[in-house]
């Protein structure tokens, strides 16, 4: 293990680790609700992270952590609840907006621009942060190299976190699986994102690739000194590395805390790990 | 001897038209791959950018170049306000829904001219004019090689427009996936006005060629046009900017070669004909990727 784990500190809606405790929490989630139709698929959810806080949502399947993620991205607008992101509400925020606030996100199911090199499906992820105007396109300004250029090298960088550069003109859907997971998380970081959602990332990997995952996401967060937070089945990838954790049941949080008080609190076992003894044990 | 004077300058004018198609077909091409719209306005944006040119020659006396300017802004504007009025408050709606309210803009264009301008043929003054070149027994008029060379040039300014620059890889992240995009940062609202506005633009400048062969505008000159165009872009794979292009040539050469074979008459229905044997043997066109069923 890398680093000995943070103490979480109590602050104004939550716990947060102590290094975090000086600056305001990046994400915040006040009574988050969603119903469709008549079905609650998420209620009362209550949820704090800090600015460099690695946060894990787990939960047996249809608990509803990826209906969390859309909450949070803006893809569904809550019924209820309000999300903050730096403190502020993104009621009434278009997606991309949400996004260009700070929130990047990856995919369950891989959701890559496939027919689109690897270069380009990173350099999508900076749309928001180049300001050229298209007339500067057209008329090739030196302002349209100059950025296009700055953006080429930093989608290059972006992709060296993972040792991906030599494939940047690979069309996305030609790489293996775990490339192209990686390459979500490559383009999500290029959104330059305050938190970083990741949804189910080792996902099909076996325990090494596992492992390289844990150590790259810790790499991400060091580097860029931002918030993840992950969705995950794998309880060694989750128990390894967040810091704070909440376990979702039918749309409700059941437990919240560090990874030894989930791993130890007997209404979790009961949920989500199985009964003691049970073949689920971890 | 005379054969092949008559087959090259048929091909000339094959390629001069397939110009035009190209352009237009252009337009559905994008606009289809974005957002799933086979926008049947397009061919009556060549109307109202002709409209634009015989008016503004006409009754201001405006100078040829600035008219094709002109007309090449406003049915920019129409383009996107079209599509702000009319389609983007449908994008959540069933696609068909969005078909009919093409349709619907298509016949109030059509009408709206025919109100205001009367239904009979406007005729434009010369746009282009020089000598007549002769090569190799055949004649290539001055607006030919214009057409030609400016299709050229928009083509290749398009493609470097859609490959490498910021707005075009914009594009075509929406026109894989809208939603992802979205959640990239990706502005689709600008995006799709930025796809109708290049359609649009692009009709106008194939309006402004048609004209300077030939110098009529009328309120259904853009249906009979459009719709070939759009044999075109389904020709070549609709949603592929590359098959559009292919698309038009073919459609104009192959009406061309129907003319010189003397049959003339029949040059509608081969085009027509084209367009069934594709949707019957390779339904995703010539350059079109096998279509999947969204889910």
């Amino acid at each position: 293990m890398a680093k000995s784990k943070e103490k979480l500190v109590p602050v104004e809606g939550g716990v947060i680790p102590e290094r975090d405790a000086g600056t305001p929490p990046v994400l915040e989630a006040r009574h988050l609700g969603i119903d469709f139709g008549g079905l609650t698929a998420v209620d009362d959810f209550n949820f704090i992270i800090g600015r460099t806080e690695i946060g894990g949502l787990i939960g047996p399947n249809g608990a509803g952590k990826t209906t969390i993620f859309n909450l949070l991205t803006n893809v569904y607008q809550p019924t209820r609840g309000k999300i903050l992101v730096g403190g502020v509400d993104t009621r009434g925020k278009k997606t991309y907006e949400v996004n260009r606030m700070g929130i990047a996100r990856t995919f369950q199911n891989i959701r890559l621009f496939k027919a689109l090199p690897v270069l380009d499906n990173v350099l999508i992820g900076m749309q928001g942060q180049m300001q050229y105007r298209l007339a500067g396109a057209v008329l090739r300004l030196p302002s349209y190299w100059k950025q296009e250029k700055a953006a080429r090298e930093k989608a290059l960088e972006l992709l060296s976190i993972f040792g991906m550069e030599s494939l940047a003109y690979t069309p996305a859907g030609s790489l293996p699986y775990g490339a192209q997971r990686r390459l979500e998380i490559v383009r999500a970081l290029a959104t330059g994102p305050k938190v970083l959602l990741l949804d189910e990332p080792a996902a099909g990997m076996n325990p090494s690739e596992t492992a390289e995952l844990m150590e790259n996401i810790r790499k991400i967060r060091d580097t860029f000194q931002i918030a993840v937070v992950l969705i995950e089945h794998d309880m060694n990838l989750v128990m390894g590395i967040c810091e704070g954790i909440a376990v979702l049941n039918y749309g409700q949080i059941i437990a919240k805390g560090t990874p030894e008080e989930i791993r130890n609190n007997p209404q979790v076992i009961e949920a989500y790990l199985g009964r003691k003894g049970g073949a689920a044990g971890c | 001897m005379a054969f092949f004077s008559t087959l090259f300058s048929q091909i000339i004018n094959g390629l001069q038209s397939g110009s035009i198609y190209a352009l237009v077909a252009l337009g559905y091409s994008m606009v289809y791959g974005i957002i799933m719209l086979l926008n049947f306005a397009h061919g009556d944006i060549i109307m109202v950018g002709a409209y634009v040119v015989w008016l503004s020659m006409t009754s201001f006396g405006l100078h040829p170049f600035v008219s094709i300017l002109l007309a090449v802004v406003v049915s920019t504007l129409l383009g996107v306000v079209i599509e702000k009025v009319a389609y983007a408050p449908l994008r959540s709606s069933p696609r068909l829904s969005l078909l009919i309210t093409a349709i619907g803009i298509s016949f109030l264009l059509e009408n709206g001219f025919q109100l205001i301008f009367g239904a009979g043929a406007k005729v434009v003054p010369t746009l282009i004019s020089g000598p007549t070149f002769k090569i190799g027994g055949a004649n290539i008029s001055t607006p030919a090689l214009v057409t030609l060379g400016v299709t050229v040039v928009i083509m290749i300014a398009l493609t470097l427009l859609v490959q490498k620059t910021r707005l075009g890889r914009a594009m075509r992240a929406v026109s894989e996936d809208m939603g992802a995009a979205q959640l990239m940062g990706v502005n689709i609202n600008t995006t799709i006005s930025f796809t109708f506005a290049l359609g649009s633009a692009l009709a106008a400048v194939a309006s402004a060629l048609y004209l300077s062969s030939y110098a009529q505008a009328s309120p259904t000159m853009g249906s009979m046009l459009g719709l070939k165009a759009f044999v075109a872009a389904v020709l070549g794979g609709i949603g592929s900017l590359p098959g559009a292009m292919l698309g038009g040539f073919v459609i104009g050469l192959a009406e061309a070669l129907v003319s010189a074979a003397g049959l003339s008459v029949w040059k509608d229905g081969v085009v027509f004909a084209i367009l069934i044997v594709v949707l019957l043997v390779r339904p995703s066109g010539l350059l079109g990727k096998p279509m999947k069923e969204k889910v």
